[in-house]
């Protein structure tokens, strides 16, 4: 009997073998897989129970701040509602859904300082508490931004050139960050700053004469023929009003915005001159932006909308009405923010970011966001060339609206046609001229004769005079 | 190789050392410190864990423990002077684990429920040494006890299910688990039916390298196997159906040391156990969840695979170390809803994973693995052949108990919601399993008593 019961007790070690076995290969062998697992809610959970760090403005006003939920979890709520939805985004910690700087800065916001107690025995507290994000946006020029788009669709954004510090994002319409879902209708998905594809029209034309120039096969006075109308690709181009001017130079060209002058240039650079400068602008690459990449998209030639890029190479690009903002291009007015920050920067395209410092619950910086350079797009010389052109635009050219008293504004209108008489209006621009601390880059989507002259210049000029204003 | 090592730890009876003297007594009283350290620190650890703040009631359950588990040797010490000494300790240390768990995991209200029936069951411990001082007196009474406990065995049936299974009675206020009691009974009546038949059985014609035993003295087995189909038919319970089956089948195999026996047992078991679970939808679904934990629509199908897929999820959260005592999920933060049902019972294991990890949970297994090894010892040391097999019956069954919800858990086999032994929350269990350790110490004392040493009366 004796030998039977040890053999049965050996049995009992091989059940006991597998039991350990198998709680191995939950807890170690397995595990990454079932914390992956889509039913696996333990994360999500254990994140309610986290107190998220606020996200600031640059003058401290909060953005983004957690409150009680009840039971030890939090919910995020934000006090400024819909004038930073877009920009700061939405975190709905129940639902485990988030966008926006809220979802991007989601590890720094949620970071929970181990401590080597805590590594043993595990947090003593029940909760914790994330890190605060502090933006380089500035609430009073938001609302400034607001108001003068007063209701209608359109987009805003304000870059310090020499950082990249981006000073206002706002887009109409616009969801409220505290009901993200009560929002409805185009524009209402995306943050249309980062996401929108708007034809940019003239405005582009600051990006084919950085060519000209920069290349050396064009100077301010090349003298081109502007005459109206134009055979491009097979199908007359018409000027504004149609409208012949004759051989003028590329500044005048510039200055009226004289689309035949400018298909001409395009298509004399060629194919491979436009996509390289294209390129250092930013063009044909996910915005380097400081916000979830699914959420922003690339500028560029596309056959429509959402639809994939195409190459300037590809023989289906109508190269002389892309080099006027025409034909199948389709950009974000992040992207025409960059294209002036970078003549404004003198040349050199620095990276925009919405973050400016991570700061921990005891007020030590733990990541503090150095400016970075992007592309060294120009030579500073062909840049000051840009720039006093630019600032003959506003002072006797298409963007006279901007030339406020005491402003000292740049800049280049488009006004891209969409259908019939409904335009997209532009201005991109800079300010004071002779040495720019401010870049902007306002869009109107859909108005009726909608010159961006008349429409976005004006909002463009009285942001940069506030924010100039503060600056000082 | 680990049948030797197996052997090598619950020994030979003839090799067999005794102690002079105290018998471990004394190691036996030293063995329940560390019962209660770990009583004062978990308990401590809650405290800290859930209020930032130390009490001194950690000190004083600690205190009111240790003095329990002195009386307890004192008890055994006059009444079991020649017992194992380590089966004691190691069950005070069981016990104080599962109070720290159900203290961390239900709170305070129920953690003094429990204690309360640790007392019950240290009286019911004592009371069944007092009583059956002479365990074989328990043979008179076998077929008393083999109807009593069947009756307690079907006696869920005509109560409402829990979960789908059969496995609790629920009389207004007051639950109980009468198959805790039921696995005590049959093990006793088993063992004592096959000191009388086992020669009979094991007697048997060779057929084709098999040993089968007289047609007529198939009966008991075949009954056993009913026995098993029948629990699996009117309880529904997969788990208890192994754990009881299991357990007989081991004392049939010391008792005939026939492994064809086993063989031809484990067989009919699976072919039935196959052919009930296809066609009762309790047990199929079951084995579902077994199967797919982390199909979508069932896991959120009502008695679908929630429980078991998310006591994975807590097992993963573990890892190598564990998440931290009293750091479990339990309930859906800022709620009373339910994440892991069940946490304090049938899923103590996860719980247990996820706080201690595998380190921990593999310890907790070590220690009940020794317990059982005690008892295998007892049962070897054993000088007759009704105490060998009631104390192989008593130690298998307590291992397959375990098994059956570890293996649940862990996703082993199908998950039943038997308890885990002297961890789990629940009266039924810590009283029949008091019983249980008793009649082990009974038959340990009696076993490595001293020829001519005792004052018993020797009968038989």
């Amino acid at each position: 009997m004796n030998g039977s019961i040890s053999r049965l007790f050996a049995v009992v070690l091989l059940l006991f073998g597998l039991l350990i076995v198998w709680t191995s290969r939950w807890t170690v062998i397995d595990a990454a897989g079932l914390q992956h697992d889509r039913l696996n809610k333990l994360s999500l959970y254990a994140s309610w129970q986290v107190k998220e760090g606020q996200i600031l403005a640059d003058n401290g006003d909060v953005l983004a701040r957690s409150v009680p939920a009840g039971g030890g979890t939090w919910r995020r709520t934000y006090p400024m509602g819909s004038l930073f939805g877009d920009a700061v985004g939405f975190e709905n910690i129940e639902l485990g859904q988030n966008a926006g700087l809220e979802q991007f800065r989601l590890p720094a916001l949620t970071a929970t300082q181990q401590t080597t107690l805590g590594a043993v025995f595990g947090p003593i507290s029940s909760s914790s508490v994330g890190n605060d994000v502090y933006t380089s946006l500035d609430p009073t020029a938001q609302a400034l931004a607001r108001t003068l788009l007063d209701g209608r669709v359109g987009n805003v954004v304000a870059i310090v050139p020499q950082t990249g510090a981006i000073q206002v994002m706002y887009s109409n319409p616009n969801y409220n960050s505290n009901d993200p879902f009560g929002c409805h209708g185009a524009g209402c998905e995306v943050p249309s700053a980062v996401a929108g594809e708007y034809p940019p029209g003239s405005t582009f034309k600051v990006v084919t004469t950085t060519a000209a120039l920069n290349s050396g096969m064009y100077n301010p006075q090349s003298t081109i023929v502007g005459n109206s109308p134009l055979e491009v690709s097979g199908i007359p181009l018409h000027n504004d009003g149609n409208q012949s001017w004759g051989p003028v130079s590329l500044t005048t060209a510039l200055v009226n915005s004289i689309n035949t002058v400018y298909a001409q240039v395009g298509q004399n650079l060629g194919r491979a001159t436009m996509a390289k400068y294209m390129a250092r602008f930013g063009f044909y690459s996910e915005p380097p932006l400081d916000y979830p990449d699914e959420e922003m998209i690339a500028s560029g030639e596309r056959s429509s909308a959402g639809a994939p890029l195409q190459p300037v190479s590809s023989t289906y690009v109508d190269l002389g009405r892309m080099s006027i903002g025409q034909g199948n291009l389709l950009v974000t007015p992040l992207q025409m923010a960059m294209v002036v920050s970078a003549v404004a920067d003198d040349g050199t395209l620095m990276r925009p970011h919405l973050t400016s410092k991570v700061v921990n619950p005891d007020g030590q910086v733990v990541e503090a966001i150095t400016p970075t350079v992007y592309a060294h797009v120009m030579s500073p010389a062909v840049a000051h060339e840009l720039q006093s052109m630019m600032t003959q635009v506003v002072e006797e050219g298409t963007g006279q609206a901007a030339n406020l008293d005491g402003l000292d504004a740049a800049g280049k209108t488009g006004t891209a046609t969409t259908v019939g008489d409904i335009d997209d209006a532009w201005f991109i621009g800079f300010a004071p001229a002779t040495a720019p601390r401010i870049a902007v880059a306002v869009e109107l989507t859909h108005i009726a004769n909608g010159y961006g002259g008349v429409y976005a210049a004006p909002i463009a000029a009285q942001l940069m005079k506030l924010l100039l204003s503060e600056d000082l | 190789m680990i049948w030797s090592w197996a052997r090598s730890v619950v020994g030979r009876g003839a090799r067999a050392v005794r102690e002079p003297r105290s018998y471990g007594r004394n190691r036996e009283l030293f063995g329940l410190l560390p019962a209660s350290l770990l009583l004062t620190a978990g308990l401590a650890a809650v405290f800290v864990q859930r209020s930032n703040s130390l009490s001194d009631a950690s000190l004083i359950y600690g205190a009111i423990f240790l003095g329990l588990c002195v009386l307890g040797h004192l008890f055994i010490r006059v009444t079991l002077p020649h017992a194992d000494p380590y089966i004691f300790p190691l069950v005070a240390v069981l016990a104080c684990f599962g109070l720290v768990m159900v203290f961390s995991i239900y709170g305070a209200t129920f953690a003094r429920q429990q204690a309360q029936w640790f007392v019950l069951g240290l009286v019911l411990f004592v009371g069944t040494i007092l009583v059956f001082r002479d365990y074989r007196k328990l043979e008179q009474y076998r077929y008393l006890i083999v109807i009593a406990s069947l009756a307690l065995l079907v006696l869920p049936r005509f109560f409402a299910p829990v979960n789908g299974a059969y496995l609790a009675v629920s009389v207004g206020p007051v639950s109980f688990q009468p198959t805790e009691f039921a696995k005590v009974g049959l093990v006793i009546f088993l063992a004592s039916y096959l000191r009388d038949t086992r020669q009979l059985l094991a007697s048997g014609r060779r057929i084709m390298g098999i040993n089968l035993p007289p047609l007529k003295h198939l009966g008991p087995l075949l009954l056993l196997w009913g026995m098993a189909m029948v629990i699996l038919l009117l309880l529904h319970s997969i788990g208890s159906s192994i754990m009881f089956y299991g357990g007989l089948l081991a004392i049939l195999y010391v008792a005939t040391s026939r492994v064809s026996f086993v063989v031809v047992g484990l067989l009919a078991f699976a072919v039935g156990a196959w052919y009930l679970s296809t066609h009762i939808a309790h047990i199929d679904s079951r084995v579902l969840a077994w199967e797919h934990p982390f199909n979508g629509t069932l896991y959120n199908e009502p008695g679908g695979s929630f429980q078991l897929a998310n006591a994975q999820f807590s097992m993963a959260q573990g890892g190598l170390f564990g998440s931290g005592f009293g750091r479990a999920l339990l309930t859906v933060p800022g709620t009373h809803a339910a994440y892991l049902p069940a946490p304090g019972t049938d899923m103590v294991y996860a719980v247990i994973t996820d706080e201690l990890g595998l380190f921990g949970a593999a310890a907790l297994l070590c220690v009940y693995l020794v317990l059982i090894a005690r008892g295998f010892k007892a049962a070897i040391l054993a000088r007759d052949s009704f105490s060998k097999l009631l104390a192989t019956g008593l130690s298998a069954i307590l291992a397959l108990q375990i098994f059956v919800i570890v293996g649940g858990v862990t996703r082993v086999i199908p998950l039943t919601g038997v308890t885990l032994p002297f961890i789990s929350y629940g009266g039924s269990s810590i009283l029949a399993n008091f019983v249980l350790v008793a009649l082990l110490l009974m038959v340990s004392d009696r076993a490595r008593r001293p020829a001519g040493a005792t004052v018993s009366l020797e009968h038989a």
